[in-house]
Parts: structure tokens; C-alpha cells; sequence
């Protein structure tokens, strides 16, 4: 099965060499990294080729890497039901880039691109309807990205003399704590009886040794 | 159930004292043709035999308000019947997770119901938040948005617990219930 994988990521490869930088076989588990701007070339290609034909569009995602220059993947998974095969297709972006909308290929990617616009803030350009599905109205920031706080910046409340909801900026009565769980009261890791070296690589060793 | 005599707080048990009571009530009813009782009592005996709550199910909590209905608990034994209107309904149960989109249209919904109305918290959630508390989408607790009477702890609370808090917003419209709320 890893073989007809391998196979058909050098098929692909070498029929869209512009658009694919390359591919990767991991876990049984085919991935190809392409170029932003090619996507809805490559998109296609999967969909259309009768090699390929990656009719299902699984779904689309969205990736923070913080510490990279460009830091967003956006991540696509298909699905072919005629060769019992699936696919993710990769590529990079950054805040500004705009990334080609693909529900020109798949309808179903409408929702999902504007899912990882509402939580990431990654643009989609060309996008029939580009607004926030998930969170409240008029939200600020994109919640999944790292660098945004956990308890975000509005909270909510009823005001009786507006006679409507009203958002204040956030006050907690407490402040969120993270634990420790590398304290040797918090984070003990159970043993089982006369199982005390068996996580020990240099016991390990040893014994094997004095066996032979 | 039993038959309070007037006069006494205390229900008479079914038996011989019960039967000659309600023979009493029975002959001047039909002798007279009308009982005297207070209003006051009359009326918060019938608000707290038929609570409709409003259909508010909100997340996992909702399925455990799904069990106190359906057949082994059967809130209609206490005249609880799940309404899908805010306007025939005397009590909201918020059984799940309210979250600042959904907070105005809950509040729209509290301030269709006719008053009296009652509010039953269920849920971590509900309460205080819960597992949620520091979510940037969660509000802290339903009762920043309507005034809550009852509050029913668990993640998600039994339907006996449901149940439990049920019969202890009963006690609460029998206790301090009057004719204008």
C-alpha cells in the first residue's frame, strides 16, 4: 500500500512539477506541499486525473506556527472512493498572503475557508462570501492564532438600564493558573510494583550485557 | 401527597382521618355548592403543579434534561411539559454552555416568557461558567444575563439532580410565591 502511495506521489509530482515542491510518506499517509498560488491547479488535477481522482474534499484547515517567517499552513484533505485512497496537500501562508479559493473546485470548502478565516485570519482571495462563521458578531482577532489571550477581550453581560446586552473588556475575579505538573506533588508518574527501571535505557543495557 | 386540613401545616396520611375530611369538604361542596380556600395558596398550588419550561437546551446538559422527560423519570408526573414556546412557558431551564452569541437571543427569549417566570441554572456551565470559564466565547455563569433561581450543580447534573431542582423551585414558588411576583 506504501508503494502504490509512493507511486502516486511521483506521479503527481512529475505530471505538475511547477505547482508541487514536493511530497512526503509518513505513517501511511501521503502529503504533498504545494505552491499557494497553484493550489486550484493542483486542486483540480487530483480531482480530474484518472489516476488520481480525489473527488472528496475532506476538509480544510488551518495551522500556527508562531516561530516561522511564513506562519500558516493551510492544510487540505481529499478523499478518492474509486481508488481507496487519501491525500493532504499542504502549502504556506503569512497573514498578508492571500491564498487562491479553491470553491470553485469544491463547493464544500465555502464554510471551511471561511472557518480558518474566522479562527486564523487567513485570507482567501476571491472568496464568493469571506465572513466569520464561528464566533459572535463583531468579534476581535482570530482565536486560534497563538499569540491570542485565552480569555480573549469582551465579556458579556445584561444591562438592566440599556435593557440589552452589553461588552466590557474582560475582568477576572481570578486569574487563570496554569500548574506545574513537573512538581513532585502534582505531576507524580505512577509505578507499578517491581517495575521501577523498566523506563531506565542505562539498566536496560547493562542487563542485556550480563545476560550474554 | 395528602390532604392538608385547614388550619394545620402538616398533610394528612390517606386512612380514616383523611376519608372523613374529605367527606367533609365533599358534603358542603354539595351542599353549598362552593369552598372557601386563599387565593394566595390556590394560586401558587396551581403555578407549582404546572411548570412548562421553555425548550433551552444548550449542549451535553440538554440530554440529561432529555432523560428527567422521557419515560423513567417522566417530569409529567409533576405537570413539567416541555414547551417549544417562550410564551406559553413559566420557567427556562438553561442546560448547557451559554456562549456570547447566544446570550442576546437568550435574553430575548427570558423576556418573552409572561410573568411569573423562574430560571433554572443547569450545569457547571450555566452556573459559573464551568470548564469553560476562561474561554474568550463562554459567558461566566447565565446569571450575568437573566436572574437565576435555582442552580443545579454537576458536569452534567443526573436527571435526578434535574429533577431534585425541580421540586425545589415548587418548594420555593410555595414558600414565597404571592399573587404578584
Amino acid at each position: 500500500m506504501d508503494l502504490a502511495l509512493k507511486d502516486l506521489g511521483e506521479y503527481i509530482t512529475g505530471h505538475i512539477p511547477e505547482d508541487v515542491t514536493g511530497y512526503d510518506l509518513q505513517l501511511g499517509e501521503l502529503s504533498i506541499t504545494v505552491r499557494p498560488e497553484s493550489i486550484v491547479r493542483v486542486l483540480t488535477f487530483l480531482r480530474d486525473d484518472v489516476n488520481c481522482r480525489f473527488k472528496q474534499l475532506m476538509d480544510v484547515c488551518g495551522v500556527d506556527y508562531p516561530e516561522r517567517e511564513l506562519r500558516f499552513d493551510v492544510v487540505y484533505n481529499l478523499l478518492s472512493l474509486t481508488n481507496n485512497s487519501r491525500i493532504r496537500v499542504k502549502l504556506e501562508t503569512d497573514e498578508d498572503t492571500p491564498v487562491p479559493t479553491v470553491t470553485e473546485v469544491f463547493s464544500c470548502a465555502n464554510w471551511w475557508e471561511r472557518e480558518a478565516w474566522d479562527l486564523y485570519g487567513i485570507y482567501f482571495s476571491s472568496h464568493p462570501d469571506l465572513r466569520r462563521i464561528l464566533t459572535d458578531y463583531g468579534f476581535e482577532g482570530h482565536p486560534l492564532r497563538k499569540d491570542f489571550p485565552l480569555s480573549g477581550f469582551k465579556e458579556i453581560r445584561y444591562d438592566d438600564e440599556l435593557k440589552r446586552v452589553v461588552y466590557e473588556p474582560v475582568k477576572l475575579t481570578q486569574e487563570f493558573r496554569s500548574f506545574d505538573f513537573l512538581s513532585p506533588w502534582e505531576g507524580v508518574q505512577p509505578v507499578l510494583p517491581g517495575d521501577e527501571k523498566a523506563g531506565d535505557p542505562e539498566d536496560n543495557a547493562a542487563e542485556t550485557e550480563g545476560d550474554g | 401527597m395528602g390532604v392538608i386540613p385547614p388550619g394545620e401545616g402538616a398533610p394528612l396520611p390517606p386512612g380514616a382521618a383523611q376519608d372523613a375530611l374529605l367527606q367533609q369538604v365533599t358534603g358542603e361542596l354539595q351542599d353549598k355548592g362552593f369552598v372557601v380556600a386563599n387565593v394566595d395558596k390556590l394560586v401558587n398550588w396551581a403555578r407549582a403543579g404546572s411548570l412548562w419550561p421553555m425548550t433551552f437546551g444548550l449542549a451535553c446538559c440538554a440530554v440529561e434534561m432529555i432523560h428527567a422527560y422521557m419515560s423513567r423519570y417522566d417530569l409529567d408526573r409533576f405537570g413539567v411539559v416541555p414547551r417549544p414556546s417562550p410564551r406559553q412557558s413559566d420557567v427556562i431551564i438553561v442546560a448547557g454552555t451559554l456562549t456570547n452569541k447566544m446570550a442576546p437571543a437568550f435574553r430575548k427569549v427570558y423576556d418573552q416568557m409572561a410573568e411569573p417566570r423562574y430560571v433554572i441554572s443547569m450545569g457547571s456551565c450555566a452556573n459559573g461558567g464551568g470548564y469553560y470559564h476562561y474561554s474568550y466565547s463562554v459567558v461566566r455563569g447565565c446569571d450575568r444575563v437573566v436572574p437565576v433561581d435555582i442552580y443545579i450543580p454537576g458536569c452534567p447534573p443526573t436527571a435526578e439532580a434535574l429533577v431534585y431542582g425541580i421540586l425545589q423551585l415548587k418548594k420555593k414558588i410555595n414558600r414565597t410565591g404571592t399573587l404578584w411576583r
